[in-house]
């Protein structure tokens, strides 16, 4: 598995593009693409030597800074009356486009630290007052039958470039059970975008319930079951 | 009920309530006494913590709620010792795609930040920043999404128009001469 680190805080190839043009001071509605697109290979070719994880992103800019810098250096047919785009226009818009919604993320982080400031009434810790029935594994696997049952129309075959592994659900569930003591089982099925994933989340709550850190009870029969949280 | 019982009753409502509370809650729970009597009575207890040090009452989400002022933050934090986690910057970058966007789908949200954004998504969702929204009437069924109302109680919003729109931040960019650009308003949407 890669070691995902970040480099200066760039996390793509339009972070990156946009950090060689402000280091060099240069006019966004002049790149010199001959230049920028050099320092650019330079920083993949740095990431690479550092075994750094270089998505395709990144050889997907290249490849277009390379055909920019290309188009620059034909010479202009003769005879044309318009004016011909400028081969580095459409890539300009998408920078410029990019910086736009940078600069509301930084309005959005100053609205979250001020936030952090303000505090307010935790949500109570609900007691499960009402009798309850200890559910039987045939319980659980009622109910996922029935969420895959429901599920079902919903999920269209899609190509799935994000997998989730199982101790990814793992965390994620109970990283859920710690905001919220209790869970309903189907919202832990609500946002699952395919078939595998409903399955590795199952998985991962029959690891989790074996490894004794989470428990579930079923308030009526062959109802709704609730996820808690076993005491560390 | 006289406008002074009124208002201790919203009082103890906003104190013990760990969400913010709209005036059509406030009406079901004071049920009888007309939405007008209720308002007037909350705008009182608004002027009422406007000359207190220590908390205030804010809108957001649609509704009232009590909070702490900033200035004793760090009393709190003490009590509490908790070290709140920040979202990272893609998280950051996608929520404002996101919302001011809405609704999107995720093809088109890394269009314009150039990467894979499934991950970024994935944690959004989670946290109930973002949500499902329905697929897009296209070829493929893709999913739109848009903002929770936990997203404008995170970042202390009272609805989605709070935030400053594009255009302003367009100004800040240095123009081309002579360029018309079409400016993007964000979108009245429907929660």
């Amino acid at each position: 598995m890669a070691y995902h680190v970040k480099l200066e805080a760039y996390e793509g190839p339009l972070d990156l593009l946009l950090y060689l043009i402000k280091k060099d001071e240069v006019d966004i509605w002049d790149i010199p693409i001959a230049q920028i697109a050099g320092e650019y290979l330079g920083y993949i070719n740095m990431m690479k030597l550092l075994d750094l994880d270089v998505i395709g992103e990144f050889l997907v800019m290249a490849s277009t800074l390379m055909k920019i810098k290309s188009r620059l250096l034909l010479p202009q047919e003769e005879g044309i009356e318009e004016e011909i785009e400028d081969p580095r226009s459409e890539l300009v818009e998408q920078l410029l486009e990019y910086e736009m919604y940078k600069e509301r993320a930084k309005t959005l982080a100053e609205r979250e630290e001020a936030q952090f400031k303000l505090f307010t009434r935790p949500p109570a810790e609900i007691p499960p007052s009402q009798p309850t029935f200890e559910a039987s594994l045939f319980d659980l696997l009622t109910a996922f039958h029935n969420v895959l049952k429901e599920k079902a129309p919903e999920i269209v075959r899609e190509i799935e470039p994000f997998k989730i592994t199982l101790e990814e659900k793992v965390d994620q569930i109970l990283e859920r059970l710690k905001k919220k003591d209790k869970i309903s089982f189907s919202l832990l099925f609500k946002e699952c975008l395919s078939k595998g994933e409903l399955i590795v989340t199952f998985l991962a709550l029959l690891e989790l319930i074996k490894q004794k850190r989470v428990r579930f009870r079923q308030p009526k029969l062959f109802g709704e079951i609730a996820i808690y949280r076993c005491p560390a | 009920m006289e406008r002074e019982k009124i208002k201790l009753i919203i009082e103890v409502l906003l104190f013990t309530s760990h969400e913010p509370l709209g005036e059509k809650r406030l009406a079901e729970v004071l049920e009888g006494i007309d939405k007008e009597s209720i308002r007037e009575a909350l705008e009182e207890l608004r002027k009422e913590y406007q000359e207190k040090k220590n908390l205030e009452i804010r809108e957001v989400a649609g509704g009232y709620q009590i909070f702490t002022c900033p200035d004793y933050a760090s009393w709190i934090e003490k009590l509490h010792k908790t070290k709140p986690t920040r979202l990272s910057h893609a998280a950051l970058e996608t929520l404002a795609i996101i919302a001011y966007n809405q609704p999107i789908i995720r093809a088109e949200i890394e269009s314009i930040r150039g990467v894979d954004t499934s991950g970024v998504l994935h944690t959004l969702l989670e946290k109930n920043l973002v949500k499902i929204l329905e697929r897009k009437k296209v070829i493929g069924r893709p999913l739109l999404y848009g903002i929770t109302d936990d997203f404008l109680k995170y970042f202390g919003l009272k609805d989605i128009d709070e935030l400053p729109s594009l255009k302003e931040v367009r100004e800040l960019i240095p123009e081309k001469e002579g360029v018309d650009e079409e400016v993007k308003e964000p979108e009245d949407e429907d929660r």
